[in-house]
């Protein structure tokens, strides 16, 4: 049992678990899935401005997103610390894929001569990292919802905003691998 | 969270004294929060969702791993909501279940939205959910990364009226 916690876990096991979070965050106070409202309750907690976005009563509506996002980064830690990472078992043809555009070595969760404080000050690790992160908050705010908050729990009670929320997802993701991403790499 | 008056939108069971919501059982009913994020934690890391790897891998449709952890979580929890219906459980606070539909409109917000994160999140191998757990995986690079996306989060509410939703 110890020995299965360990390592890597199936898919048939982490999308269920992730699943039941839906019911049980229903269930413990009526709250819908999702991970990016944190982002807005954090802005409004601290840097609120004038902007009427975030000047919404966010200890009230707010504070669970931050408790939720807190508990990531614990939980998080405590995997890496107790259970142990290793290097994902890719499929030979992403790794083909990926060796053709720059990155050979894979080791880890993600490729360390990417993501690094070091890269963060390349022009190519400036973009992956402060440009996609800024996107990711942008757009998932924007859209009003992430791969939690669109992908489970949308999909989960099929709302078209969901649906189309997915559709523009993966639309970008497509354009981002497959023509930016190499653009990217190629960059100093 | 000390100088909070106002009452409690989800009281603790059990501790539901009218009118006099201390500090205390707001910190009590936040710690669940807390809880079920580290479980989410747990998994997103042990499942390998936060690795860059592996979203590389869904975007080139070459694994099912991607496609399985986000096909049995809707499944299960489209299977779990009905329970939910049938058995007419009720929130901790005995509250009945609600989930407010979301408002489709002309739908920009979603297709353009939906679009740019997808960009960031193909960039950085990690969607707001993964971008906490690795920040607590010891990949610290990520709270630059998370600070862009809250410098997102800042922009998007500032030029929010001026946008087509």
């Amino acid at each position: 049992m110890w020995d299965a916690l360990r390592g890597p876990w199936p898919w048939y096991v982490g999308g269920p678990v992730i699943g039941l979070m839906v019911p049980v965050l229903l269930i413990a106070g009526n709250k819908q899935l999702g991970v990016s409202s944190a982002l807005r309750a954090i802005c409004a907690a601290t840097v609120p401005g004038r902007v009427e976005f975030f000047r919404y009563d966010w200890r009230r509506a707010g504070l669970w997103n931050i408790a939720l996002a807190l508990g990531v980064v614990i939980g998080a830690a405590f995997a890496v610390s107790v259970l142990g990472t290793g290097t994902p078992d890719v499929a030979p043809s992403t790794r083909d894929a990926l060796a053709a555009i720059g990155v050979s070595r894979m080791q880890g969760l993600l490729p360390a001569e990417l993501f690094s404080w070091r890269g963060l000050l390349t022009p190519r690790g400036f973009v992956l990292m402060a440009g996609g992160g800024f996107l990711v908050g942008f757009g998932a705010t924007y859209a009003g919802g992430c791969t939690s908050g669109h992908g489970v729990m949308g999909m989960a009670t099929l709302q078209r905003a969901s649906m189309i929320a997915l559709v523009g997802i993966f639309a970008g993701g497509l354009l981002a691998t497959f023509v930016l991403l190499p653009i990217v790499l190629r960059l100093p | 969270m000390t100088t909070t008056a106002r009452p409690l939108g989800d009281r603790v069971a059990g501790n539901q004294e009218a009118g006099t919501p201390s500090a205390q059982t707001h910190a009590a009913g936040l710690i669940r929060y807390v809880i079920i994020g580290a479980l989410l934690g747990i998994v997103l890391i042990k499942s390998e969702i936060v690795s860059w790897y592996r979203i590389q891998e869904m975007f080139r449709f070459q694994s099912f791993h991607m496609y399985g952890v986000l096909g049995s979580a809707m499944v299960t929890a489209m299977v779990s909501l009905r329970v939910v219906r049938w058995l007419n459980v009720r929130s901790l606070s005995g509250e009945a279940i609600v989930i407010p539909p979301k408002v489709v409109g002309k739908g920009y917000r979603y297709w353009i939205g939906g679009a740019l994160f997808g960009i960031g999140w193909a960039f950085t191998g990690a969607c707001p959910g993964p971008l906490f757990a690795l920040v607590g995986s010891g990949a610290t690079v990520f709270v630059a990364v998370a600070v862009a996306a809250l410098a997102g989060t800042w922009t998007y509410g500032r030029f929010r009226s001026s946008l087509p939703h």
